[in-house]
């Protein structure tokens, strides 16, 4: 339900999209690494609050340093990220970051690693234990409060990630190819426990991804990005309906229309 | 090791090697070589002895200051030259040939800047061990994989919070296979330095020991060394072994 602009005219109603507020604004993002190495090429997005964006496009294409660039952990060449109307340099409270490579703690807990965030915040050991278990409960993951990331499965690992990713209470969700390192089965049971958990947190979701299945089912708004140097090749939003179980949206005939047609712009970047 | 298709356990070898030792010595080959037994009587006497104790203590005290100094010295540069380009380019070279130089040839320009006494001997201490700690700090830090720094910055980790929280712990393997190295060769340090310096401690004992031909004291007192030396390294070896499951495959 997007939710409007008090500013907004009313006569806007006809183009839904726009009525959206952007929590994340990325203007004329260009970024080279070196002199010669071209990534990205005047990004221009918008991302809208509550919704899920995914950045979907061949390898080389510059979706991770997009991400990077919007968490503030890369510096862009020029332009500029905006959140909320302000602009950024630099990692903020109201972003959290979820890592291909999980990025855990390897000598830590698990309730330590999900309260690592509020750790570096100053917050009080039970304060923050006790948010950190709440977390860890939501991603599925209770009773391995004690273990080590070593001693838990890829996708165990990762819904670590995603705790400690929620626990610090960030509105956006920064997701760079996180199922990547996952086996197909978990990937799966994964992707659903994403959406159904995003339903009940409202956040909003940027997520890198080269898997353009997963990119439909999981998106509101697909951004796809050209190669070398990247750019912004289309948007597209799949207007698929949530309130289907997940089987029936893998089968949806919109589904698979938007994940043939994306297939089909995307192929003469392999050639 | 395994002997006709039986384990037979480590210590195992030590017991041969000590059974050749007595042997070698019983046979009264090689002066130089007495039995085993008699040198083992002799460590006994000597480790009753009053100036054993006291050139311990002193060694010991020289040993531990100039640890110190080492290990934090070591991580120190080890940090930097990991994490701070120019250092690296500046300290590199530097660390590389001191790690490797043959240092015993230093402690007599030591002896003339820091005198004949305790500070010379720390210094020497300082010196055989601190550059191996200093390089495999360097190795740790540069094998920190580079999601978990984005992962700390990304989090608000202030610079401090990032080095003592999250880059410390990172490469904390390599840093004690590095201090496990440093001790060795701080061992062989003090003895040489001592050696040199020739008037103090355990150096002179050794230096009388094998001046008056007293060879079962001698071995005597290397046992002690070694025991000390391996103890030490083995010590270490424990804390490593506590940190070892997530050398190799960083998550």
């Amino acid at each position: 339900m997007p939710t409007s602009l008090q500013s907004m005219p009313r006569a806007d109603d006809g183009a839904p999209v726009s009525k959206t507020e952007n929590i994340v604004e990325v203007r004329d993002i260009t970024k080279f690494y070196g002199t010669d190495v071209h990534a990205l090429e005047k990004i221009n997005l918008g991302i809208p609050v509550g919704q899920m964006t995914t950045f979907l496009g061949p390898s080389g294409c510059g979706k991770t340093t997009l991400l990077k660039i919007i968490a503030g952990l890369l510096e862009p060449t020029s332009g500029e990220i905006l959140i909320k109307g302000a602009p950024v340099s630099g990692p903020g409270p109201e972003r959290a970051f979820v890592f291909q490579d999980f990025a855990l703690l390897p000598w830590a807990t698990v309730l330590r690693n999900v309260a690592f965030g509020l750790e570096l915040r100053h917050e009080a050991k039970n304060e923050r234990e006790k948010v950190a278990r709440h977390y860890i409960a939501e991603v599925g993951i209770s009773g391995f409060e004690q273990k080590y990331p070593h001693e838990l499965s890829g996708g165990m690992r990762q819904r670590v990630g995603l705790a400690r990713a929620l626990a610090v209470n960030a509105e956006v969700l920064l997701m760079d190819e996180p199922f990547s390192a996952v086996d197909e089965q978990t990937r799966r049971k994964f992707q659903e426990d994403l959406l159904h958990l995003l339903a009940v947190e409202k956040k909003t979701v940027i997520f890198v991804t080269h898997s353009i299945e997963e990119a439909v089912y999981l998106s509101d708004q697909i951004v796809l990005l050209s190669p070398r140097p990247g750019r912004i090749h289309s948007i597209i939003r799949p207007e698929i309906s949530r309130d289907a179980g997940p089987d029936e949206i893998r089968r949806d005939k919109n589904y698979l229309d938007h994940v043939e047609e994306i297939w089909q712009d995307l192929r003469k970047y392999l050639e | 090791m395994i002997l006709f298709g039986r384990q037979i356990p480590a210590f195992f070898s030590l017991l041969i090697w000590g059974g050749i030792w007595e042997i070698v010595g019983q046979l009264d080959l090689v002066f130089i070589f007495p039995p085993l037994s008699s040198v083992l009587v002799a460590l006994v006497e000597v480790a009753q002895r009053r100036d054993f104790h006291e050139a311990a203590a002193v060694s010991l005290k020289a040993f531990s200051i100039g640890m110190g100094f080492a290990i934090t010295g070591g991580i120190f540069i080890g940090f930097l030259m990991g994490r701070v380009e120019t250092a690296d380019k500046v300290l590199g070279m530097w660390v590389n040939i001191f790690a490797s130089a043959p240092l015993s040839s230093l402690v007599p320009v030591l002896m003339l800047l820091f005198g004949l006494g305790q500070l010379t001997i720390i210094v020497t201490v300082i010196l055989f061990s601190i550059w191996i700690i200093a390089l495999d700090t360097y190795a740790g830090v540069r094998h920190i994989s580079p999601s978990l720094e984005e992962m700390g910055k990304s989090f608000g980790a202030s610079r401090w919070q990032l080095l003592y929280k999250v880059l410390f712990w990172a490469a904390l393997p390599e840093i004690l296979a590095g201090v496990r190295m440093g001790l060795i060769r701080a061992v062989k340090g003090i003895v040489i330095g001592q050696l040199l310096v020739a008037v103090v401690a355990l150096g002179r004992m050794f230096q009388t020991y094998s001046r008056s031909f007293l060879m079962e004291e001698f071995w005597a007192l290397t046992l002690i060394l070694f025991v000390f030396a391996l103890g030490f390294s083995s010590l270490i070896g424990l804390l490593e072994h506590r940190v070892e499951y997530y050398a190799g495959t960083r998550i």
